[in-house]
């Protein structure tokens, strides 16, 4: 069933949730909601359940209007945050509710209800628990449990509130993975809200991403993280590197750094972005980057080596972050205080006077990988 | 390590463990245990034990049959009744307004809901007496209300409604008071999941909203009953004191003490006392299970 959304706009009090916005989700998509906390996000799920009351627009299931319609008819399923289980009747009795409380003449028998409830646990793997209460479920359980219940109904719009924030690493991401099966098993149209990102990339076909009740970008993962069409989109998707400055003939600069752009017309305050891994570090500039940092932080946990460093001799608001392979960074091995500077291949410009930034790039041929350092392994490696 | 090197003002934290040990704490040495617990039962048996043994003795003094011949007056039966009738009317009352105002000021938000929670709490605030007094000057028959129901023949005070009303004014916020802190700790999560699963307004409440508080109205309502029946000051200003007709037990036993009918009065007041003691009962049997039921919230937010 889509999901269409006229115009909604939300207001609490003095505090604006969501200004009027619009949004389409086709039928049997898993639709991600991305956004800091307070963006409005859980605002417009919760509106889309009709649990909340927008305050002006619409929407609309399949091309009818259910604004008036009340939550009990919408027949979405909803998982909560905190699982929301009742504490009172056990994991079948919570999964079979939905069921029970159906008008007599809709209603399954008894019979028809123990079976459906039985298919559902073996579904979410907890049959040997279904006598138990809910304070006696881990986390992980106790959110199977609610997304059971939530499908017993047999919805076609599932609506999940960010449905593994309360969960450990480990278990988040077997979940994850699990509600993609899911999905693709039973062919619901679902939105989830998250505020974490590789969440949101992973497991969606369209990510729609929210800051201070608006929409900024829907797109796939992929275009989303290649073309992001604004600073914030840019900046919620992973760690970015800034230099701001002025262009002069050619040259964006801050104090001692500068990097070059071809025929770009002389500007105030404009400021590039690179990516950790669209950026290369060198113990001596390139013809093209002027980028002088001292390395202040080393982390060597995954799959590449997160150096943390500062600007050096100009001023960057937040320090910067390079991925590095394990490869370079045994050659290179970096320390504390050492110096560099870093090489940019693509880079994402902002004028004063535009939102959407314009990509940048730099020809590999002037670059030398970090080489002339310590030990002979260096070159073998430069070469290679 | 620790024994040569840490040290703190000049002392090795060994010299510190072992001053602490070499000293006892205040009320660990026997004599102030023993005088403490000592004073402690002495008063409870002096304030409490006592009076309460006195009511018993003397309301048996002149021997079983007097007992009874006092229980089954004409005046302490019409008495009991009245009691029982305005606290069975009392206690439904309460038990539904409380309900709703607590439903109220938990699951929604309105403005003036603070100013509510703080109104709720006027009668424990007020002396029952110039409720009384306050009612008395409404609805009485010179009263604001009272005269123009007097237009229309209905009168409230000097009769049973009156007493019914103060009661339900006095006791009104015992059931509201148990419930709104449970049901803001639980908050409104599960019902919420209860209607997205399509339960109507009475299949929350009577499936997920009462077996979550059930206990916490349970002991409200135990609360409301006990005051009810022993309320005295709001009922003596608007019942008029008509024997049989509308005296209740608390006022009937002032009657009967004032026309020195000391071993009547006492029985009467023997009644009450059983009533306050099988509350007293039910009320700890009530709190061992809330706490039972604390315990598991606790545990499930570990």
């Amino acid at each position: 069933m889509s999901i269409r959304v006229e115009n909604v706009s939300k207001r609490f009090g003095k505090f604006q949730a969501l200004e009027p916005l619009s949004l389409e989700i086709p039928d049997g998509q898993l639709v991600g909601l991305l956004g800091p906390s307070g963006s409005g996000k859980t605002t417009l799920l919760r509106i889309i359940a009709g649990l909340e009351s927008a305050d002006t627009g619409r929407i609309l299931f399949h091309g009818d209007d259910v604004t008036g319609v009340h939550v009990r008819d919408r027949r979405v399923g909803f998982v909560f945050q905190h699982y929301a289980l009742f504490r009172h009747m056990t994991v079948a009795e919570n999964i079979a509710f939905g069921l029970e409380v159906m008008p007599k003449g809709q209603r399954p028998n008894a019979k028809e209800i123990k079976k459906r409830v039985h298919d559902l646990l073996e579904m979410v793997q907890l049959g040997q628990l279904a006598n138990r209460y809910p304070a006696q479920l881990s986390g992980g359980q106790k959110q199977r449990v609610a997304l059971a219940r939530a499908l017993a109904m047999q919805p076609q719009v599932l609506l999940l509130d960010e449905p593994f924030g309360a969960l450990d690493a480990k278990v988040r991401k077997d979940l994850r993975r699990w509600l993609r099966n899911l999905h693709d098993e039973l062919h619901f149209t679902s939105v989830f809200v998250t505020h974490d990102q590789e969440e949101a990339l992973e497991l969606s076909d369209q990510v729609v991403v929210m800051s201070a009740g608006k929409i900024e970008q829907v797109d796939t993962p992929q275009t989303l993280y290649a073309q992001p069409d604004s600073r914030f989109v840019l900046g919620f998707l992973g760690h970015i590197n800034v230099l701001q400055g002025d262009v002069n003939q050619g040259r964006l600069s801050q104090g001692n750094a500068w990097i070059t752009l071809n025929d770009h017309p002389n500007a105030k305050q404009v400021e590039c972005y690179f990516r950790p891994h669209e950026v290369k570090l060198q113990t001596q500039p390139s013809p093209t980057a002027h980028l002088p940092l001292k390395v202040s932080a080393v982390s060597l946990i995954g799959a590449e080596v997160r150096v943390e460093l500062e600007a050096d001799g100009w001023s960057s608001p937040e320090p910067w972050e390079v991925g590095i392979s394990h490869a370079e960074y045994n050659a290179w091995q970096p320390m504390r205080g050492d110096r560099c500077y870093a090489v940019p291949e693509v880079g994402h410009l902002f004028s004063s006077d535009k939102t959407e930034p314009e990509l940048i790039q730099w020809s590999q041929a002037q670059q030398r990988p970090v080489s002339t350092a310590r030990s002979s392994v260096v070159s073998l490696f430069a070469s290679a | 390590m620790v024994d040569k090197g840490l040290t703190l003002k000049g002392l090795t934290i060994k010299d510190l463990t072992m001053r602490t040990s070499a000293h006892l704490r205040i009320g660990d040495q026997p004599w102030v245990k023993w005088s403490l617990i000592t004073l402690a039962l002495s008063l409870v048996t002096l304030l409490l034990l006592v009076p309460l043994f006195a009511i018993f003795a003397q309301a048996f003094s002149g021997g079983l049959e007097s007992y009874i011949a006092n229980v089954t007056d004409r005046f302490t039966l019409h008495a009991i009744g009245l009691t029982l009738f305005v606290a069975a009317l009392t206690v439904p009352i309460n038990l539904v307004f409380g309900v709703f105002l607590a439903w109220l000021v938990t699951r929604f938000e309105f403005p003036g809901r603070k100013l509510l929670i703080t109104l709720i709490d006027i009668p424990f605030a007020v002396s029952p007496v110039v409720a009384g007094l306050l009612y008395l000057l409404l609805y009485g028959s010179n009263g604001w209300i009272g005269s123009r129901l007097m237009d229309h023949d209905i009168q409230l005070m000097f009769s049973w409604p009156g007493i019914l009303m103060v009661t339900v004014f006095v006791t009104c916020p015992f059931v509201a008071r148990e419930l709104i802190p449970l049901m803001q700790q639980q908050g409104k999560e599960e019902e919420e999941a209860g209607v997205t699963l399509g339960a109507s307004g009475w299949q929350l409440f009577r499936r997920i909203t009462l077996p979550n508080i059930q206990w916490a109205l349970i002991y409200g309502v135990v609360l409301t009953n006990a005051r009810a029946v022993g309320e005295f000051g709001a009922v003596s200003v608007v019942s008029g004191n008509i024997r049989g007709e509308t005296n209740t037990l608390p006022l009937h036993v002032e009657l009967l003490y004032q026309d020195y009918n000391v071993v009547g009065a006492f029985a009467s007041s023997s009644l009450l006392a059983g009533i306050a003691l099988l509350t007293l009962f039910v009320k700890s049997f009530v709190e061992w299970r809330q706490a039972r039921q604390r315990q598991a919230l606790n545990e499930e937010e570990i």
